[in-house]
């Protein structure tokens, strides 16, 4: 029988937890990147652009250390947050942070190119018409691009729902702490006689990806319908 | 209104230049593609900054290089209808409708919606969705917004040229009708002579970003004839038709026409090609055209191997094309009588 321990309940439970958060905390500033990487006219747009992706390209392992470096009790940021006594090292804020910058490029990109697709006059129609700059955003760009923003959100989800790399580097792999879903398989292929519990945890893991798919694809059709 | 402008933009491979004071509450601007048009409507209504110069409406500075102003498009009260109606798609034709309107503090809404929806016609559409508008619905709801975001001023970029040749000058009328009733003043961006001529009364002609010529519409016309060799087209305006026999009789001036077409209303356009005007010098006995109208001849201008002959019938005007020799044979020249005929089925109805 397929059954599940306390342990895989709760690495559900953290794996849902933690990709909610990383998307959610993300949107707004992927839905900034994007509106800057489609609309704006800065020189500096490639570099920014790459900058954003680069996660995409890197071993996720890599993401983790440089993340460790910069956020570990003499990092950058580290040195910063332990004066407000945040921990993110081997904490579930860790597992967030490294979810959120893995997947933030795939969001970034399926968001810009729903916004290219905006046709600017709207934008130009809606400003001659007495709306202001956020206006106009709220209004026009970010309802067109509705469908954009939230296939990135779920393309987001799901790719943090896997999350491995960067995850078992910078938060560890705390059982009911950081334990995710990925995580928890892992461990369990580490151990003699864990495969039937292995099992278990990607059928739900497959389960979870596949109602992601059918949510997002019901979602999409409401929004094509208006 | 009183639009003072003097604007400077340069882009890689165009330079647009020009400075044009406009009092008139109809004014066109006249130049073909690529001339510099659309920049200029970008640059009035702030969706493109200049590179130097002013915009000064009435006694509103909308922008000052010198002075470092420059109005944000939603702070000019400039409306713009583009050449594509470009409603939102993602908004009922109501919710479009209102876009602007709403932006409107209250006390400053001086139009009533119901009673432009009346004049545009497009109470029975605010139902509709928007994917389901003829072109020529579109642009007509697109006006109705922009005159409801309470413009100083509606610069009309190109609006009939998306429209299919059949049904673009149907939505004229309801133009005229807006213009005259809200006393909007409007600036109509065009490349069609014959647009100009029905919608404006002064033209500014533009050319590779400068102004060559400021001038009242019909001179426009006039200055073009030199140009080419396409005939001149006369713009007809009729009341309603009654029937006579099987043809429809029509006032004109002190002149009773008779055309193949009927018309309701009291405002219709009928076009009437100077070529298709036949000059006698004395009434004919019989002809099978069924107008025949007694004329004084007010101006002669030749344009290469053609002449065309300036007639006054009945307190009207009517161009007619004929060829220099035929000038010198019936004796026309300024204060000559001519019969001028013309076929019923000349008349070609344009609205």
């Amino acid at each position: 029988m397929l059954t599940l321990s306390p342990q895989d309940i709760s690495a559900i439970g953290l794996s849902l937890k933690v990709a909610c958060s990383a998307t959610l905390i993300s949107t707004p500033f992927g839905i900034a990147c994007a509106y800057f990487l489609a609309f704006g006219k800065t020189r500096g747009k490639a570099l920014v652009e790459g900058l954003i992706s680069l996660p995409l390209v890197l071993p996720p392992v890599v993401v983790g250390y440089l993340l460790l470096l910069s956020f570990g009790s003499n990092g950058f940021f580290g040195k910063f947050l332990n004066h407000l006594g945040i921990q993110v090292v081997f904490s579930l804020t860790g597992a967030v942070i490294a979810s959120a910058v893995v997947g933030f490029p795939l969001m970034v990109r399926s968001i810009r190119i729903g916004m290219e697709a905006v046709d600017q006059s709207y934008i130009s129609v809606s400003r001659t018409l007495g709306a202001g700059w956020w206006d106009s955003f709220f209004t026009i760009v970010l309802p067109l691009s509705g469908r954009a923003i939230f296939a990135g959100m779920s393309l987001m989800f799901a790719r943090n729902l896997g999350e491995f790399g960067a995850t078992v580097i910078l938060a560890g792999n705390i059982p009911g702490v950081t334990q995710t879903i990925p995580l928890a398989i892992y461990e369990y292929t580490a151990v003699p006689g864990g495969d039937r519990m292995a099992l278990t945890l990607c059928l739900v893991s497959i389960c979870l990806s596949f109602v992601i798919l059918l949510v997002s694809e019901g979602i999409n059709r409401k929004f094509k319908r208006g | 209104m009183q639009l003072d402008v003097q604007l400077k933009k340069s882009f890689r491979d165009f330079t647009l230049d020009v400075a044009f004071s406009l009092s008139s509450p109809r004014t066109g601007i006249f130049g073909p593609s690529g001339s510099g048009k659309s920049t200029i409507m970008n640059l009035l209504s702030g969706l493109e900054l200049p590179d130097s110069g002013f915009i000064k409406l009435g006694d509103t500075v909308l922008f000052d290089a010198k002075k470092k102003i420059n109005l944000k498009p939603d702070q000019r009260n400039v409306g713009v209808v583009f050449q594509h109606a470009h409603l939102f798609p993602h908004m009922s034709v109501k919710r479009n409708i209102f876009y602007g309107y709403k932006r409107v503090k209250s006390k400053d809404r001086q139009i009533d919606p119901d009673g432009l929806f009346k004049v545009l016609g497009v109470t029975q559409l605010l139902s509709r969705n928007v994917s389901t508008l003829s072109g020529g619905e579109r642009q007509r709801i697109a006006l109705a917004r922009t005159v409801l975001s309470n413009p100083r001023l509606i610069l009309m970029d190109e609006p009939l040229s998306a429209l299919d040749e059949g049904h673009k000058f149907q939505i004229i009328p309801y133009l005229k009708k807006v213009f005259n009733k809200y006393g909007i003043p409007m600036i109509f961006i065009s490349h069609s002579v014959l647009e100009m001529r029905m919608m404006t009364d002064e033209v500014l002609v533009i050319e590779k970003g400068r102004i060559q010529q400021h001038s009242a519409a019909e001179e426009l016309v006039k200055k073009s004839w030199g140009s080419g060799l396409e005939s001149y087209v006369n713009l007809i305006h009729l009341g309603e038709s009654s029937p006579c026999k099987d043809l429809f009789c029509y006032n004109w001036g002190d002149n009773l026409l008779i055309l193949t077409e009927p018309a309701e209303g009291q405002e219709n356009l009928f076009e009437l090609d100077s070529r298709d005007i036949l000059l006698f010098k004395r009434h004919p006995e019989a002809t099978s055209a069924r107008n025949l109208l007694q004329c004084t001849v007010q101006d002669v201008y030749s344009c290469g191997n053609r002449a065309r002959v300036a007639l006054v019938c009945g307190g009207e005007h009517l161009i007619a094309q004929i060829v220099p020799e035929s000038v010198s044979e019936l004796g026309i020249k300024p204060g000559a009588m001519v019969v001028a005929a013309i076929k019923a089925s000349a008349f070609k109805k344009i609205f």
